[in-house]
Order: C-alpha cells, then sequence, then structure tokens
C-alpha cells in the first residue's frame, strides 16, 4: 500500500476493486466499513456481488476482465468535466498528453459494451471520487492475476494521477497483500529478479554490492518465475527444488501441470508444518516449527515490519525455517549462514537494504515501523510518494492503455466466466485453517457458486454435486445457487484438496508480472 | 487545542479534556461509578441507569450521557443514588439468570462486581433470582455462544457489531412482553450474516456472549497474526506448551484492538496431532523418520551436485523475513542462481 490502514477512517471516498475485503482482509474490511457509517463514500467494483456492497453508496458490478476499460472510462470522464487535478498533473506527473490520446476510445459505447456498466452508473462513481476527497483505491487480486493485469494495475494508477490521488494521507494506490508475510518475502528479495529491498541483478553495483558481503560470485541473470520453474522442471531444466511453506499443487494454476512437473524431480525438499498435498511428492521434508514456536518479522501490506515472537517450543523436533536453511549451508560448507538468532540476521538485512536500513529489533518491539526506513533516526514512511514519485525524475507517469481481452472468453463448448475468491474462514491452501475445527465447522466444503439463470440453463439444483469442466481438465464440486454472481459468472475458492479449483484455471500469464489469469477461465457445468 | 476544564468529583479535583463524559472522567482518576450498558470502544447510551450522579448538590444525570463542564461539582455516591441505583440493579438481576457457578464469566462478571459495590447480599441475590426464563441457548457458532437467559440487555453488542465491526449482525428484540437480543429474524447466529468475529463476545459484560472453551492463560506473548496481510497485532495466551486463548493488541495501528474468526480462534492448528515432527525421508516410495544430521548431510550432498540452472527455490509469503531472506541469500550465493521466487502471485 502506498497509504495506511488507519488512514482510511479520514477518507472521502474508498474505492474498492478487484478486492473482497471482508473475506481476505476482514479487518482492514470492518474498517471500510465503520469509515462508510461515519460518512465515507464507499465505491466497490466488483464482477460478484460481495458482503461489502451491503456498507457500499455505489456498486459497480464489471464484467470479469473488464477492470481497464472501467477504469480508462472514469479517466474519460474526470477529465471531460474537467475534474481532474491539472496542476498536480502539470507540476508532478509526465506523459499527460499520451494517455489522453489513448482515452479516445474508450467512448461511453465502447465502456458500456465492455464492462456491462451503464455509462450513468460510471460516471457517477468517476464524480465522486474526482470530487469527495481524499480518494484511496484498494485493489487485490481480481485487478492482477489477468494476463494484462500490469495494466490493470496502470490503470488504477492513472486514476490516482489525474486526481491527484497519492502522495497524500487517505488518498493512494493500494494493494491489499493476500498472505501475511507476502510483502516481506518480495521486500526480502524471494523474487528472481532483484536482490532485498527491490535492488535489480542485472545492474552490476548491485551485484558487487552483495558479492562483496556474501562472498563469491553471483549470477547476473534474471531467474525463472514461479510458473516458469515449473514448466523448467517439466522440460527436465531444473533438476533440484527446495520449496518451503507452500503448497503449489492447490495454489498454482493448472495444477495438474505441477504434479507432472513434481513427478520428474531428481531431488524434492519440503519444508512445512504438515504433509501437504505437495509434499507427498518430496524426497525429504523437514518439520519446520510454526510462528507461535520461532521469533522474527512480517511486514503486513502496509509496509509495517512486526515482530514475531516465540510463545512455545517447537513441537517435537521441529525447527524454525532460518535455523533449517541455516544448516543445510553450513553442511555444504558455506560461510555465511553462522546465526544464531534472528534479530543477527536482520542487522544484515538492514545493512543491505537501504529501505530497511534503520529496522532494528530494539527499534520494533511495540507498534513496528513502516518502511522506507532508512537509518536509526528514520522514523518510517507513513505513505510514499510524498512530494515527488520514487521514479529518477521525481514524476508520476501516465500510461496510455489499449483494452486487451481476457486469454479466454465464453463460448458455446465453455459458456460461463470461472473467477476465484477467498473464504472467511479459510487462508490460502487451509492447510493451517482445515485443522482448526471450529474453522472447518463454519465453511467445510468447496461450493460453485453460479446465478439462478445460469443454474436453471443447465439444469443444476441448489446443493447437488455437479462437474465443473475447463480446457484443462475436470473437478467435482458441489452448486450453490446464488444471486452474488451475475449470469455468466461463476466463482470458487481454492481452499479445498477435494475439489481442487486450480486442476482447471487457466495458467496464461500476464506478459510483465507473470502472474497466471486465475481470475478468468472459461468452464462448462454438468449435472453428475 | 481542546479546552481542559476544572472539576470535582467526590471533593478530589480533576482535569479533563472538554467532551469527555463525566463517567470517563471519573474512571479515568481511578474514581468509580458503577455502569453495565458503558463500553470504551461504544457511543453511550444510558441504558442501564446504574451510573447516575448528582451535580452541584441536585439535579441527577447519567454520567456516561453528560459531559464535563467547568468547575461542577460531581458526587458519585449519596442515599439517593444509592436507592436508585439499587433499584435499577434489582431489575436487572430479576432478568438475569443467576446460576454464577456454572457461569463462564462468574471471575469477570460486572453484575456481581456492581452487586458487591452496592452491597447487595449473596441471599439478597439468590431471592432476586428469578427461575430460569427457559430461552433455548445458541451454540450453532463453534467458537462462542449466546445465553439470552443471562443476558441484561445492555446492548453492547449490538453497538460492537454495528459501531465496531459495522456489520450490524444483532438487534432488539420483541418477545411478547420482554426485550432480547438475537440476529435478524431471531436465527442461530452460522444462519445469520453474523462473521464470527467474537468482538460481541469479548465485550460482554456478563456470560451471556461466551467463549464455548474459556481458558485461563498462565502468561502471555505479543506478536503478529499469521494468517493476512493485514497483519494485526496479537497476544497468544499460553498454558502449559499450548496455545490456549488470542487477544487482541490495542496499541497496534494495525488493528486498534480488532480481530477477525481467523485471528481470534484459528489458533489449534499450532498443537495439532499431524504437526511433523521429525524430518521423514523417502526410502522405497515411504517416508521414514530420520534424525536431522542425516536429512541434512543427505540435502547437502545433493544440493552440492544441483547447482546453478539445475537449481531453484520457493521461498514463503508465510515465513518470516529473518527466513525469506536466508532462503533467497542461500539460492544466490550458494546455489548460484537468481531463480528464487514464492506465491506472491497467487
Ligand atoms: S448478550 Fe451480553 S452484551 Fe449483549 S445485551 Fe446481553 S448482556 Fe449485553
Ligand atoms: S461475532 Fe462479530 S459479526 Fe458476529 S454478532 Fe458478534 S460482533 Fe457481530
Ligand atoms: S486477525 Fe484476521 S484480519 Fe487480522 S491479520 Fe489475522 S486474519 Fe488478517
Amino acid at each position: 500500500m502506498t497509504n495506511s490502514i488507519a488512514e482510511i477512517d479520514n477518507a472521502g471516498t474508498l474505492f474498492v476493486i478487484g478486492a473482497n475485503t471482508t473475506n481476505a482482509h476482514p479487518v482492514i474490511g470492518q474498517r471500510m466499513r465503520r469509515a462508510s457509517q461515519n460518512g465515507a463514500k464507499l465505491i466497490v467494483a466488483n464482477p460478484k456481488e460481495i458482503d461489502l456492497v451491503r456498507a457500499a453508496d455505489y456498486f459497480i458490478q464489471h464484467r470479469p476482465g473488464s477492470d481497464t476499460v472501467l477504469l480508462m472510462g472514469m479517466c474519460r470522464y474526470i477529465i471531460e468535466e474537467g475534474l481532474h487535478d491539472q496542476e498536480f498533473i502539470a507540476d508532478h506527473c509526465e506523459n499527460f498528453e499520451d494517455f489522453q490520446e489513448s482515452l479516445d476510445a474508450y467512448t461511453p459505447e465502447f465502456v458500456e459494451e465492455i464492462t456491462g456498466v451503464p455509462w450513468e452508473q460510471v460516471a457517477i462513481v468517476a464524480r465522486t471520487f474526482a470530487t469527495n476527497k481524499p480518494s484511496a483505491i484498494f485493489y487485490a487480486m481480481g485487478i492482477t492475476q489477468h494476463t494484462h493485469g500490469t495494466d490493470n494495475v496502470m490503470a488504477v494508477a492513472n486514476l490516482a494521477l489525474i486526481t491527484g490521488q497519492i502522495g497524500k494521507p487517505s488518498t493512494g494506490v493500494n494493494p491489499l497483500r493476500g498472505q501475511n508475510n507476502v510483502q516481506g518475502a518480495c521486500d526480502m528479495g524471494g523474487l528472481p529478479n532483484v536482490y532485498p529491498g527491490y535492488q535489480n541483478v542485472t545492474i552490476p553495483e548491485n551485484k558487487a554490492k552483495f558479492e562483496k558481503i556474501w562472498g563469491g560470485e553471483l549470477s547476473a541473470e534474471i531467474g525463472l518465475t514461479h510458473t516458469e520453474i515449473f514448466d523448467a522442471i517439466y522440460d527436465g531444466e531444473i533438476t533440484a527444488l527446495y520449496l518451503v511453506g507452500e503448497n503449489p499443487l492447490l495454489t498454482e494454476a493448472n495444477a495438474k501441470h505441477v504434479r507432472e512437473a513434481l513427478e520428474k524431480l531428481d531431488f524434492f525438499v519440503v519444508q512445512d508444518l504438515f504433509i501437504s498435498e505437495t509434499a507427498q511428492y518430496a524426497d525429504v521434508i523437514l518439520p519446520a516449527a510454526s510462528f507461535a514456536e520461532k521469533n522474527g518479522t512480517f511486514t503486513n501490506t502496509e509496509r509495517r515490519v512486526q515482530r514475531v515472537r516465540a510463545a512455545l517450543s517447537p513441537q517435537g523436533e521441529s525447527k524454525p525455517d532460518w535455523w533449517i536453511t541455516s544448516q543445510i549451508a553450513q553442511k555444504m560448507g558455506e560461510p555465511g549462514f553462522d546465526f544464531s538468532q534472528p534479530s543477527e540476521i536482520m542487522e544484515e538485512i538492514a545493512s543491505l537494504t537501504p529501505i530497511y536500513g534503520g529496522i532494528s529489533y530494539e527499534r520494533i518491539e511495540e507498534v513496528g515501523l513502516q518502511w522506507p526506513c532508512r537509518d536509526a533516526d528514520d522514523p518510517g514512511t507513513q505513505y510514499l510518494h510524498k512530494g515527488k514519485f520514487a521514479r529518477p525524475n521525481g514524476k508520476g507517469q501516465f500510461v496510455p492503455l489499449e483494452y486487451k481481452k481476457s486469454a479466454e472468453i465464453a463460448d458455446d463448448e465453455y459458456p460461463l466466466i470461472l473467477t476465484t475468491d477467498r473464504s472467511l474462514y479459510h487462508y490460502h491452501s487451509a492447510t493451517m485453517t482445515r485443522r482448526v475445527a471450529g474453522l472447518e465447522e463454519l465453511d467445510s466444503n468447496e461450493w460453485l457458486k453460479l446465478s439462478p439463470d445460469d443454474a436453471a440453463q443447465f439444469g443444476i439444483e441448489d446443493g447437488e454435486w455437479v462437474e465443473v469442466y475447463s480446457r484443462r481438465g475436470k473437478i467435482k464440486v458441489r452448486a450453490q445457487v446464488t444471486d452474488i454472481c451475475p449470469t455468466g459468472v461463476c466463482s470458487m475458492t481454492f481452499h479445498f484438496h477435494e475439489s481442487p479449483t486450480n486442476e482447471i484455471t487457466n495458467p496464461a500469464l500476464d506478459p510483465v508480472a507473470k502472474i497466471p489469469e486465475t481470475k478468468v477461465t472459461a468452464v462448462r457445468v454438468e449435472k453428475i | 487545542m481542546t479546552k481542559e476544564y476544572n472539576l470535582t468529583i467526590d471533593g478530589q479535583k480533576i482535569i479533563a479534556q472538554e467532551g469527555t463524559s463525566i463517567l470517563d472522567a471519573a474512571l479515568e482518576n481511578d474514581i468509580f461509578i458503577p455502569h453495565l450498558c458503558h463500553h470504551p470502544d461504544l457511543k453511550p447510551e444510558g441504558a442501564c441507569r446504574l451510573c447516575g450522579v448528582e451535580i452541584d448538590g441536585g439535579r441527577m444525570v447519567m454520567s456516561c450521557l453528560s459531559t464535563v463542564g467547568e468547575g461542577i461539582d460531581v458526587k458519585t455516591d449519596s442515599s439517593e443514588i444509592r436507592q436508585a441505583r439499587t433499584i435499577a440493579m434489582e431489575l436487572l438481576i430479576a432478568d438475569h439468570h443467576m446460576d454464577c457457578l456454572a457461569c463462564a464469566a462468574a471471575n469477570d462478571c460486572a453484575l456481581l462486581d456492581i452487586s458487591a459495590y452496592l452491597g447487595i447480599q449473596p441471599d439478597r441475590l439468590e431471592r432476586l433470582r428469578p427461575s430460569d426464563k427457559g430461552l433455548p441457548i445458541d451454540e450453532s457458532n463453534p467458537f462462542f455462544q449466546f445465553d439470552p437467559n443471562k443476558c441484561v440487555v445492555c446492548g453492547i453488542c449490538v453497538r460492537t457489531c454495528n459501531e465496531i465491526v459495522g456489520l450490524g449482525a444483532l438487534g432488539f428484540i420483541n418477545r411478547g412482553f420482554k426485550t432480547v437480543i438475537g440476529t435478524f429474524g431471531n436465527k442461530p447466529f452460522t444462519e445469520s450474516i453474523c462473521e464470527s468475529c467474537g468482538e460481541c463476545v469479548v465485550r460482554c459484560p456478563v456470560g451471556a456472549l461466551a467463549p464455548k472453551t474459556p481458558k485461563f492463560a498462565a502468561r502471555e506473548v505479543q506478536t503478529t497474526c499469521v494468517y493476512c496481510g493485514v497483519g494485526c497485532g496479537i497476544y497468544l495466551g499460553v498454558a502449559g506448551d499450548k496455545i490456549v486463548n488470542v487477544r487482541a493488541d490495542r496499541e497496534r495501528p494495525t488493528n486498534e484492538g480488532s480481530l477477525c474468526v481467523k485471528g481470534r480462534y484459528g489458533f489449534n492448528f499450532i498443537n495439532h496431532p499431524d504437526r511433523l515432527t521429525k524430518p521423514l525421508i523417502k526410502k522405497d516410495g515411504e517416508f521414514v523418520e530420520a534424525e536431522w544430521d542425516e536429512a541434512l548431510e543427505l540435502i547437502a550432498s545433493k544440493f552440492v551436485q544441483s547447482k546453478g540452472d539445475k537449481f531453484a527455490a520457493l521461498a514463503s509469503a508465510k515465513c518470516t523475513n529473518e527466513e525469506n531472506y536466508l532462503i533467497q541469500k542461500f539460492t544466490r550465493a550458494v546455489m548460484e542462481t537468481n531463480t528464487v521466487d514464492h506465491c506472491a502471485r497467487l
């Protein structure tokens, strides 16, 4: 998030697109509802009528895959009506003319045709966003999990820029990060193209800096991404995999491909709390300690680095993941992994990662610190881009965008669009939550949610078992007939191994972010 | 700057900010005024009629609804006040099924505390105590239950779900001549829009909304929720070698005292019997328990032969920063490749 969670309280307009906040980020969802009660205008844009809609002032139900068109339509209206922040654009942005030209394509007729939303509705939310300031945009995987996810993110940024709603309190472009430490995993360089703190591996000075501290020569070549890794394993190029605390068999699009790849590995090590579906394929499984049994830090969606503390000693002979990785390195005779506790690792992180430069355990005892926090006197950063943008010339860049279709669209053979979602009661592949009896009781199986119209057309009764087919396979699941889904759109979570949704989702990737298009899969539903 | 007022409560001179209620001003200065429907997180309601005080020697007001003023003189106790409170209290008790011995909240019950303060003797409580109203207990939620027989209709749960959770799953319902609390249509909690967050349960001043398995924590450890990117601050309650409860950290800016169902109740996986407790090595298609040394030696010997393009690591959005740092350092510095990723995109 460019801005902070607490700033939700003072926003004039909250625009939530492609995020099911009350399920996936519940305490932020609570805060948004509270803000809306206290007078903020809440706009929800989602293909489904999610729970947050009950608290919303405006609900835009656009078609899956039409986010860029909706957002560009809003931008067009704002500029046509002269509601854009001309001073901000002139002082802080570049490339406005090219961007403005690209808006010509987004005529009201075109926007209505692609999004399915009447232009008056687009206009009213655009006006609200541009005038009832400060306005903040929140989004999640509904924006990113598309073959044109990068465009969607750019479209969100364009909207924030034309209205000047960035770099100020209660504004911003706020991606809500899903898992507890997905922000931290990125910050720490758990990515194939960057060292910790987003320092690019292809820049020689960065490489030299890390070589100096770590010793030895580092590769200057960008590595493979998650989905590419499984392709490379499948093709026999990668033969050894070290997987820590993940369960790609349930979470990766086109899981069948993942399974076939895993079978080909020469050597596969998994570290986890439980024997996950994926761990079945391992050669060695190492027992990891849970968050309640180790020390460390998580970084939340608002960039706040917070302490994790051991409350128990590890179960049985399980060990913290940091200990395990260090031991493997030491067994290989490698220097640089001789840590006796996580605070020492944080010291090394701070020394190499400018945005974490001022983070130390002493400073984050109680409430944490938000990066960038560059040195011991830096109080951290509540919101980003204050005064100028974090780009070489300090300017925000408008990006002209063309409409791109999703990789799969509904046709005669696969007439419905399946979109994925999350349950309030489960977390990711649910290896933890399904072992909490009460959570399992509250939500114990997958549901294919579909609209009454589609249920009638395909002869499906509420509660019955059905088969869902896509171009990649089929799964069995129970149907729930509900009007939260519009006609033509159905939805499933991906928490349940009995109905593994990602067996059928579309692995087609966004060319830049390499994110698979799990939000748009063409499917067919059949009675069993 | 907010204005400050000087006032006197029971002869004690205090300073309070403009807009503060007399009740809050008193409580902040360790002067007890009995109250049941007041909660510091919620807007005042004045429903229980217990917090009456006298101002300037005459007028009686509800201290939760009246704000402080310059020079006022507040008395929190007098025979009139005491009489009014006792009547209000006896009405409340007459509505509340009192089987304190069997009640989960008995150690932490506002009704018992106030009875003691007012000097209502246990035998009198016993006589006031009505027979069980016989209303069914709602046990539908796996984490907490609602016993309407114990409910004193203070409305704290209703206001919590409205004002804090922003949901409004609860309301007052008229059942014949009596008001009770319930979900829309008086359905079981699990059939309502309730999100099981437990915010109402932690605020119920008696044992009407209560956790199903209340457990006493011997110590607490301040940490961060493991479940989502909000990163709520929590305290893990520990008894022996188990986590027995979770409470929200009120000081953490991320959640300011709120939690959702996963963060508050989703901790039993930690002590689950399925937890892996030993390294496992696959031998002839079966996983066999191994010692750490054997497992680590095996991994080291294989990884040494897999450097460069043959190797990939998947770090974890569930692990700590320190762990992710080490995994990518290991991949880059030891395995000589940048092929490390995690499921940020999924
Ligand atoms: S359930 Fe508890 S909080 Fe709710 S009205 Fe009854 S006594 Fe008050
Ligand atoms: S548990 Fe949470 S959502 Fe349910 S009634 Fe109580 S406060 Fe409302
Ligand atoms: S308590 Fe709920 S909202 Fe808060 S971090 Fe945990 S899962 Fe997320």
